[in-house]
């Protein structure tokens, strides 16, 4: 068989379809299957695939992933609670007794016919989407209603250690009304010796007036794979941010589409990438510009260590109606060995003739006289390295202003280069 | 004491130290004066440790310990300082926390206990005030958008809390108005004392008007080719090197 074919997991879906949430409920059925029969049509992305052309998802294809049979036995070590809430999921599946949720989040296996007409929403043809639809089994529901402030949300996945290879799918639908703000910081986590596949899709919708800072940390366990998909439409007045961590996983592919569809819209997406030897980071987004007056920002930073690649592929489209857009997209990346490759792409794409919109990328090692200044201030040569790293990422992370998150970002990049470097 | 011995350097091939010999005795201020390409900026790396110059020939001891053969940072540990012709920017990095971590890896080098951030904060206020520098400093990044003239007050800054026992002053004169010329010789002048020597390179004899010097060396083409009093800086500046040094 070929790496690339869809067998493994369409043969999955077509033993599980009727007892996965929603299988007898007509609509869900009807969702699934024409995702399946999508991704039965493509299969996994592969690199001949303009989208695809730096990163390599034959590792997945074959692992032969099966789904989880039953929730961990053994309750996973959680770290501590930040935020006043907390929505927890094992290995894809909503976990009540670790969770504390507000009046506004439910769980998608609990209340699945809540989501019709919202699940799928924004979904698009991607293949690693349409693998998600057709096998997801939970997610958060979350719907903040109308000029409430959320408040900071902990959004936590585990993966546990099962000893076989599992995939989970979670589908996340988060809806910000009019008006409503809300911090959500996301933590993905998973043992180190542990092979599996974390394919989330986020479906967001962020209405006039509406602000969402959603904070994405993966901290994947160094076998562990994740393809994360983000899906979100912005109406006018609202603001979406989105800031990512990569620094876990044998192989992460962080897509974001984000689409300002109303006036004055507005969007960040920053993001780090730390990969150390054996990993391999990519994030991708693509900015769609359709309507006037609207704001993108993008910092990229991605340092690179050992044996290692990251990926940077950014698209921005404006179009026709989009006039006056302002648009920024900077990613820079930092080698910090020989055997690091780094491949970069933007792209932008302009219909609207009243556009500001400007992009930049930089590639490059330590600067040998900054590490020399500080260590002729008697500052030892591996901190010296640590501090320029950490400087290095410095211009991406300040844009995460929420104290929690903040904590949250330090606790998984601080000592990261001494890690790598011992 | 410094002791440099016979000490020969090249970069790229080319040779630029051509048998240096010197001798800073503890608690004198030494000048190194010269035109521009005699190789004094030259000295002041081969010194401090900065990668790229080989050395060919010669010693450089500091106390009796072979300084040539340590790491930057071991060196500074030893009491080495080198106030930059060129501060680094360092964007990313906040000062305090730039000064503090120097100074505590060299307390931690020299098995001191290391300090707190309360405490330092007080320590680099009162260095602060001194240089008549802003609180502010501390707050900005490494020399990110500072003036010439903060740059250099902030390389005396980092000596006064760093307490090094040997300073090489590298054109520490240049691109300062002569406001910041008294306040940065002030800054070296509070330093001065039986436990402190200084090598002073310069290019004019303006600086040492204010540090005033107990020996002036001329070098030329990577060689002393003179040595004297504070006088000998005088007939420089009326004379010019050519003649001096013939």
């Amino acid at each position: 068989m070929n790496a690339m074919t869809p067998g493994g997991f369409s043969a999955r879906f077509a033993g599980l379809r009727d007892h996965l949430p929603g299988g007898r409920t007509p609509w869900v059925a009807a969702l699934r299957g024409a995702a399946a029969e999508h991704f039965a049509a493509t299969g996994l992305p592969h690199r001949k695939l303009e989208a695809w052309r730096y990163t390599d998802l034959s590792p997945i294809a074959q692992a032969q992933f099966t789904e989880a049979l039953t929730l961990a036995a053994e309750h996973p070590v959680l770290p501590p609670m930040r935020a006043p809430h907390r929505a927890v999921f094992v290995d894809g599946r909503f976990a009540a007794g670790l969770s504390t949720l507000p009046a506004w989040c439910r769980t998608l296996a609990g209340d699945l016919n809540a989501a019709e007409g919202w699940l799928g929403a924004l979904a698009r043809d991607l293949p690693v989407v349409s693998l998600n639809t057709m096998l997801f089994e939970d997610g958060l529901m979350l719907d903040l209603p109308a000029g409430t402030d959320g408040g900071a949300l902990e959004l936590l996945s585990l993966a546990s250690h099962t000893g076989r290879a599992i995939a989970f799918h979670p589908r996340h639908l988060i809806r910000l009304s009019e008006g409503a703000s809300l911090t959500l910081i996301e933590t993905s986590l998973g043992p180190d010796g542990a092979s599996y596949l974390h394919n989330p899709v986020f479906e967001i919708q962020v209405a006039s007036g509406a602000t969402l800072s959603h904070v994405r940390i993966q901290r994947e366990g160094r076998a562990g794979f994740q393809l994360a998909t983000v899906l979100a439409a912005v109406e006018g007045g609202g603001t979406y941010d989105n800031f990512t961590l990569n620094a876990g996983a044998r192989l992460v592919r962080n897509e974001i589409h984000t689409a300002l569809l109303g006036p004055k819209a507005a969007c960040h997406m920053n993001g780090a990438q730390l990969a150390g030897d054996g990993q391999h980071a990519d994030t991708t987004t693509y900015l769609d510009h359709a309507a006037p007056d609207c704001a993108s920002r993008q910092t990229y930073k991605t340092v690179l260590a050992g044996k290692s690649r990251g990926v940077f592929q950014g698209k921005i489209l404006v179009r026709q109606v989009a006039q006056r857009t302002d648009g920024y997209q900077m990613n820079q990346a930092l080698l910090l060995s020989e055997d690091a490759e780094i491949d970069a792409k933007p792209q932008l794409e302009i219909y609207a003739d009243d556009v500001k919109c400007s992009h930049g990328a930089t590639v490059g090692a330590l600067d040998e006289a900054q590490l020399f200044y500080l260590r002729a201030r008697g500052i030892p040569a591996e901190t010296a390295r640590a501090m320029l790293v950490q400087a290095f990422l410095t211009e991406a992370i300040e844009g995460v202003t929420h104290p929690l998150a903040q904590a949250a970002l330090a606790e998984a990049t601080e000592g990261w280069w001494e890690r790598e470097a011992a | 004491m410094l002791r440099i011995e016979g000490l020969t350097a090249e970069i790229d091939g080319k040779q630029i130290l051509k048998g240096i010999n010197l001798e800073v005795p503890t608690g004198e201020v030494h000048a190194i004066m010269g035109p521009n390409g005699s190789g004094k900026s030259t000295l002041s790396y081969v010194l401090s440790g900065r990668e790229g110059y080989e050395i060919t020939g010669g010693s450089a001891t500091f106390n009796g310990v072979d300084i040539l053969a340590m790491e930057p940072e071991e060196r500074a540990a030893a009491g080495l300082f080198l106030a930059f012709q060129y501060p680094v920017e360092l964007p990313g990095v906040g000062n305090a926390n730039f000064l503090r971590t120097a100074l505590n890896s060299i307390r931690k080098a020299k098995g001191e206990p290391e300090v707190d951030a309360m405490a330092f904060l007080k320590m680099a206020r009162a260095k602060l005030k001194t240089l008549q520098m802003s609180d502010d400093m501390l707050k900005r990044n490494v020399n990110v958008g500072f003036s010439g003239g903060e740059k250099k007050r902030n390389e005396v800054l980092q000596m006064a809390l760093l307490e090094p026992s040997l300073a090489i002053l590298d054109e520490t004169d240049s691109g300062l108005d002569i406001d910041a010329l008294k306040i940065v010789s002030e800054g070296v002048n509070a330093m001065r004392g039986p436990n402190f020597s200084a090598l002073v390179i310069t290019h004019y004899q303006r600086l040492l008007d204010y540090i005033t010097p107990d020996r002036v060396h001329v070098l030329m083409g990577g060689r002393i080719v003179k040595s004297g009093g504070p006088e000998l800086a005088l007939e420089l500046e009326a004379e010019g090197y050519a003649k001096v040094a013939a």
